[in-house]
């Protein structure tokens, strides 16, 4: 009896969580993928409707709208945070005096939650209040900064807040990469002249390469699953001008009554998440059978 | 430990209706969403006279989301084999829960207190599924008021509009003297009950029926609807630049304070003027958008079908006295709308609240008593929702009206 509890412990411990995310997380998946199939208003049908629902996503403006931004949130947001946090890294990286101090004060952002960095972002760019409103203030009259109300430059006040809040985690991230490099091989670069720029160039960020995925990785979740931060920064405004596939399906399905709508919307959003992920798994389990 | 809490509550519920419904003792469990100051003091005045009437009221408010947060709830409660007793559900959507199967007869106490008779046709039809009663009204906001400031109407010598040219140059007059036209915040359903105004007092109530509540792809795509968008246009041109996602009460308080003088918004805005110390007539006016009609918004419950005689009971009490003349006078003048049933005394009330019934009367007799679309009264919610997204896109961009009014056509085609 012990020695079949010492054998399977490990199995009935895991057992409990695995059958919990099997029904919760899969299980629900494949409904959505279900309700998404019908014509589910208020409440759920179960009758089937072939890909109504997916053709009136590509028929709605909206939603295109959102797709659109989540292209323009996602690229900006991910590239402009790891160059920041690269950059940033680095420098802290020249064996300054007050080294922890800095990454602190850097890496406090992340300590917020994203509907704190949306208020205070939104209140910095409101014009009346914040930084118009200043910079009017010390005489310059002319002086405009109002991306928080114009409906084409909104998106990018988020990919502003966005890169705020996380470009110090990436830095964090990097930084640990940049002290994993060996100490052998950069003093043998330095003793052969090679000027600090090159040493970086080709020898440590090349070295980096999983640093590199890992933090893609993480930016890229960030960037799809980005509903707090839109919500407390422009609450989707001015007019739908920055809805994200994630606060579409929350209107679908919580003001308008409108389920299959927003399953559908789901569904695509996780099909968003499949392109990305697969490829990272499948590189993955790749080396470990190497 | 949640959960703990909550399964001992609702297994003390279960107890307490076993308990009361086996003498067949009024009970109801009461969804709504009327949760701020003066709302939840409103309700508070059912709650009573329920009790007073020996029955139990279990209150459940659920707050957030001007109700979306409450339709979750309930939606989870009905799924779940265990809807309320009543809920606060209004418009359309009553008629989409009693496609579910789920809402109870309340005929017998129709009947007996004559609502047929009390109540303005349009808005006793909202009540009914397919010939029985199956929501009770509690009050009728008007959506279709402008409120002004008083004294900057004075003097900047202008008066109230009666057309929407009028209000044009009015706002042009404003703008010159520095003064903001119209306060607005940008957000979707403030954007949308504007443009609602404005396409009943253009096209006049018969074209509001033809484009909003039948959604005639013609009349979505007519002249008229074109030139509903270019006033919406003009108007963007009278809001401040700051006006995105202003909520509505802020932009009363500009008419307030003096810093704007127009806005275009329900009677809850009166609730602000009223709770400022501000009196109707000296501080601020209150009109009917320019044009003739009347949208309304009415707030009702409807009551579930549930088990026990207790909680049967309790629905035929509720829907009395949500309908009994001593609740309907003293909820509404705690809310600011006015009383559904038409036989109610007013002169209690402030004079934009007579000035509403007198007008809810007159265009009931007129056939322009119109259901409100920006609020949930004319269509569900996924064919209203495309009609705001266009709009609130229009009015939100550079977009030309002959656009939006195609995308209006695709979006409601798109939206059955």
């Amino acid at each position: 009896m012990t020695r079949w509890l010492q054998d399977n412990m490990p199995k009935i411990v895991l057992a409990p969580s695995f059958i919990a995310v099997m029904v919760f997380v899969y299980g629900f998946i494949a409904w959505t993928a279900w309700v998404s199939l019908t014509r589910s208003r208020l409440m759920p049908r179960y009758e089937f409707d072939s890909f109504i629902q997916y053709e009136r996503l590509a028929d709605s403006p909206r939603f295109e709208t959102a797709m659109v931004n989540l292209a323009i949130f996602g690229t900006l947001f991910i590239v402009i945070a790891m160059v920041l946090g690269l950059l940033l890294a680095i420098l802290l990286d020249q064996k300054i005096r007050t080294e922890g101090a800095i990454r602190t004060i850097y890496l406090y952002p992340m300590a917020l939650s994203m509907i704190v960095t949306g208020t205070a972002w939104k209140w910095i760019l409101n014009p009346e209040l914040g930084i118009e409103a200043t910079v009017k203030g010390w005489g310059f009259a002319n002086f405009e900064f109002n991306w928080l109300v114009d409906p084409d430059m909104a998106i990018y006040t988020v990919v502003l807040a966005a890169v705020w809040q996380s470009s110090g985690f990436v830095m964090a991230l990097f930084l640990a990469g940049l002290r994993s490099v060996d100490e052998e091989i950069i003093k043998a670069a330095q003793v052969d002249g090679i000027p600090t720029w090159r040493v970086y160039s080709a020898i440590i960020i090349p070295s980096m390469a999983p640093i590199f995925l890992s933090a893609f990785i993480v930016l890229a979740h960030l960037a799809i699953k980005a509903f707090d931060l839109v919500i407390a920064l422009t609450g989707g405004g001015p007019g739908y001008a920055t809805d994200l596939p994630a606060t579409y399906m929350y209107a679908m399905a919580f003001s308008r009554g409108d389920i299959g709508q927003a399953a559908s919307s789901a569904m695509v959003m996780m099909l968003v998440v499949f392109t990305i992920v697969v490829p990272y798994l499948y590189s993955e389990l790749r080396t470990k059978d190497d | 430990m949640k959960s703990y809490v909550l399964s001992t509550a609702s297994a003390i519920a279960v107890c307490a209706a076993g308990a009361v419904s086996a003498d067949g003792h009024a009970e109801a469990e009461v969804l709504h969403y009327w949760t701020s100051g003066g709302e939840a003091k409103s309700v508070a005045v059912l709650q009573e006279e329920f009790a007073a009437n020996g029955g139990t009221w279990t209150d459940m408010p659920v707050a957030g989301g001007g109700g979306d947060a409450a339709g979750t709830a309930l939606r989870a409660r009905v799924l779940s084999g265990n809807a309320p007793t009543a809920a606060q559900i209004k418009g359309p959507a009553i008629q989409e829960w009693y496609a579910e199967g789920v809402l109870a007869d309340i005929s017998s106490v129709a009947e007996a207190n004559d609502w047929a008779n009390l109540l303005p046709a349009s808005i006793a039809a909202h009540m009914q599924c397919e010939g029985t009663w199956c929501a009770a009204p509690v009050n009728v906001h008007r959506v279709d008021w402008i409120w002004a400031n008083t004294e900057i109407l004075a003097a900047n010598g202008i008066e109230m509009p009666t057309t929407w040219d009028e209000f044009n140059a009015a706002a042009e007059t404003l703008q010159a003297a520095g003064i903001i036209p119209l306060a607005h915040g940008g957000q979707a359903w403030q954007d949308a009950t504007v443009f609602e105004t404005v396409v009943l007092g253009l096209g006049g109530a018969e074209f509001y029926q033809a484009a909003l509540v039948d959604l005639d792809p013609e009349a979505l795509t007519s002249d008229t609807m074109i030139a509903a968008f270019d006033q919406m246009r003009t108007m963007r041109g009278y809001v401040d630049p700051n006006f995105s996602g202003r909520d509505w009460n802020l932009a009363t308080a500009m008419v307030m304070n003096g810093e704007a003088a127009f806005q275009i918004m329900g009677d809850w805005a009166k609730g602000e003027f009223l709770a400022a110390g501000k009196v109707p007539g000296v501080d601020f006016t209150c009109a009917s958008t320019p044009g003739d009609g009347y949208l309304y918004n009415v707030d009702s419950f409807a009551m579930f079908s549930v088990e026990g005689d207790g909680k049967a009971a309790g629905q035929e009490l509720l829907a009395e006295l949500i309908m009994g003349p001593n609740f309907q006078e003293v909820f509404n003048m705690n809310k600011g709308s006015i009383p559904a049933r038409t036989d109610v005394d007013l002169s209690g009330f402030d004079e934009c609240a007579q000035i509403s019934a007198a007008d809810m009367a007159s265009t009931n007799d007129g056939g322009t008593l119109m259901p409100s679309y920006a609020h949930g009264m004319a269509l569900f919610g996924a064919q209203s929702g495309a009609i705001t997204d266009v709009v609130t896109a229009h009015f939100n961009s550079d977009m030309s009206s002959e656009e939006a009014v195609q995308m209006l056509a695709n979006a409601v085609a798109n939206s059955r």
